[in-house]
This record gives C-alpha cells, sequence and structure tokens, in this order.
C-alpha cells in the first residue's frame, strides 16, 4: 500500500519530456486560472455556436429572407467594426507583452487602447441598431420578409455586443489593479483571452451574418 | 534553464502580431469582396466559412498563444468543441423539411 502511494505520487510529480503530456503536477503546465478560461471559452463558443446554427436553421427553413444590407451604412460600418476589433486585439496582446516585460504604466496605457477600440466598437454597432429599429425591424417583425430576421440578427449580435462590453468593463478593473499593483502577468494573459474570443466569435458573425445578407445591386 | 530559453525562442514576437493582424484583415477584405460576387450559395458558404476557420485558427494560434502552450491543451480543448458543433448539424434535415412544408 505504501509502496503504491509513493509510485503515484512519483508519478504525479513526474514530467515526462518530449511525450504530449509533459505537465507533471499541473497537466498542461499552465495556471488554474488560465484553463479556467480557456474552459468557459470552449463553452461560450458552443452558446454562439448554437445561436449561430438556429440562425441558419431558420434561413434555410424559410423561403422570403430578408437581405437589406445596402453597402452604406451596414456593411461599411460592419467592416470598420472588424478592424477596430481586430486592432484592439493586437494592443491586447501588446498588455499582455507589456506585462511580461515591460512596466505597469505600458500595461495601463495598452489596456486603455483595448478599452477604446471596444467602445468603439460598441457605439458603432449601436447606431446600427438604431438605425435598424427606426426602419421598423422589431424581433418578430420587419418591412422585407421573414419575420425572425429581426430575432435572429438582434439575438446574435446583441449577445456579441454584451460579450464587448461585458470585456470592456472586465479590462477596466483589470487596468484598475494593474494599476494598484495586485495582478500577475497570468491574469493579464487571461484577460486577454476573452478579449481575443470575443473577436473571434465575430470573425464569424461577420461573414454569416453581414455578408450574406448584402443587397446586390 | 532549458525549458524557459526554448519558451524564450518560441515565443512570438511583435513583427508575428503585426504579420497576422495583417492577414486577418486581407481575409476579411476578401470575405467583403465575396459578397458582392453573384456565387452559387452552396460555394459562398464553403468559402466563407473556410476564410472564418482560417482567420479563427489565426487568433487562436497566435493572439491566444494556443500554439505556444502545451500540445495536451490545444489536443484537450479543441476536438471537444470541434465534435459538439459537428453534432448541431443533425438539424439541418429537419430544416430542409420544415422548407418543404412552407405555403409558397
Amino acid at each position: 500500500m505504501a509502496s503504491h502511494e509513493a509510485t503515484s505520487a512519483h508519478l504525479h510529480e513526474a514530467t515526462l519530456p518530449g511525450s504530449a503530456w509533459g505537465g507533471g503536477v499541473r497537466p498542461f503546465a499552465t495556471g488554474s486560472k488560465k484553463l479556467g478560461m480557456w474552459l468557459f471559452i470552449i463553452s461560450d463558443a458552443i452558446t454562439f455556436s448554437a445561436l449561430l446554427m438556429a440562425y441558419s436553421y431558420v434561413r434555410v427553413a424559410s423561403v422570403a429572407w430578408p437581405t437589406p444590407f445596402q453597402f452604406y451604412p451596414a456593411i461599411i460600418k460592419a467592416t470598420v467594426m472588424t478592424f477596430i476589433l481586430l486592432t484592439s486585439s493586437v494592443t491586447m496582446v501588446m498588455a499582455v507583452r507589456a506585462a511580461k516585460v515591460g512596466s505597469r504604466a505600458s500595461v495601463v496605457k495598452w489596456l486603455l487602447a483595448t478599452m477604446a477600440g471596444g467602445l468603439a466598437f460598441v457605439a458603432i454597432h449601436a447606431t446600427e441598431w438604431v438605425g435598424l429599429i427606426e426602419e421598423g425591424v422589431r424581433l418578430f417583425k420587419n418591412p422585407w420578409g421573414e419575420p425572425l430576421f429581426g430575432a435572429a440578427f438582434f439575438t446574435l449580435t446583441g449577445l456579441h455586443m454584451t460579450h464587448v462590453f461585458v470585456g470592456v468593463c472586465y479590462l477596466g478593473v483589470v487596468a484598475a489593479l494593474v494599476k494598484m499593483g495586485k495582478l500577475t502577468s497570468e491574469d493579464i494573459e487571461v484577460s486577454g483571452l476573452y478579449w481575443h474570443f470575443v473577436d473571434l466569435v465575430w470573425m464569424f458573425i461577420f461573414p454569416l451574418v453581414y455578408i450574406l445578407n448584402v443587397k446586390m445591386g | 534553464m532549458d525549458q524557459a530559453s526554448k519558451h524564450a525562442h518560441s515565443e512570438a514576437s511583435v513583427k508575428i502580431f503585426l504579420y497576422v493582424w495583417f492577414w486577418l484583415l486581407a481575409l476579411t477584405g476578401v470575405e467583403v469582396f465575396l459578397g458582392y460576387e453573384h456565387l452559387e450559395v452552396k460555394l459562398m458558404l464553403v468559402l466563407l466559412m473556410g476564410l472564418s476557420v482560417i482567420k479563427a485558427s489565426l487568433i487562436i494560434s497566435y493572439f491566444m498563444h494556443l500554439r505556444y502552450e502545451r500540445r495536451s491543451m490545444a489536443l484537450t480543448l479543441m476536438p471537444a468543441l470541434v465534435i459538439v458543433v459537428t453534432l448541431m448539424f443533425m438539424l439541418f434535415p429537419d430544416s430542409f423539411r420544415l422548407l418543404q412544408m412552407r405555403p409558397r
């Protein structure tokens, strides 16, 4: 019994170099916070997949799906929003990098730049929502055809916008705590994972919701 | 020590991040261009989703750093996601059935 315990303890401590495992006591050789964020991201990705599937399901089953998005305002706005989100991902990467090699002040600076990107995204998106609502698009009613268009559009982009807004708040808290010197570089990396994920989701919403609903001239 | 130096060596540089950023923007441009081409729906979907999967992989690999983690982490996380998303496709036969039942 005692020897068995000793063996299992030995196995737990051992790292197995060269194998896919190689993590020893920490299976993925990563902190628990980071792994936790990854697990959240996978489950959140499944939530967004389910919504995109629901949208596709409704669209395949509908006879008169509207394609109302003109180049201006919808497509150009969505493209600019994509640009902003991708750029904010780069500033986030720079924040994570600064947390490892740079000063606290530069981390805060890059985090603020990322938050500004997120806020710009939400602001442009909000003007687009207002425009559509003024055109008469509601959850179960619109002037063009299949009534569920509004439900699909507002649910998908709304949940994504919520994620961006929550991300901005999250980064704000992180920036404040960094300023107080309370966080490790891993904490900033974990918040970065969330931010990049929100960016990633948009890479699927943009073609499926905007590009496939382009109004042809 | 060896592990640490190896890690530092394989760490992505700012140049790589800007390179990835450029490609993500370029592929977005291609998607906008495709939106105005009159393509068959199936081909359009394959092209757009193909581009999106490439963009997602770039973000996951470089921005989210998964390429530089232990391989076992990617091997644990990604198959779960892929399998669940694939399972969701079992709804589509029902969607086509619904389309046939719709009054025109």
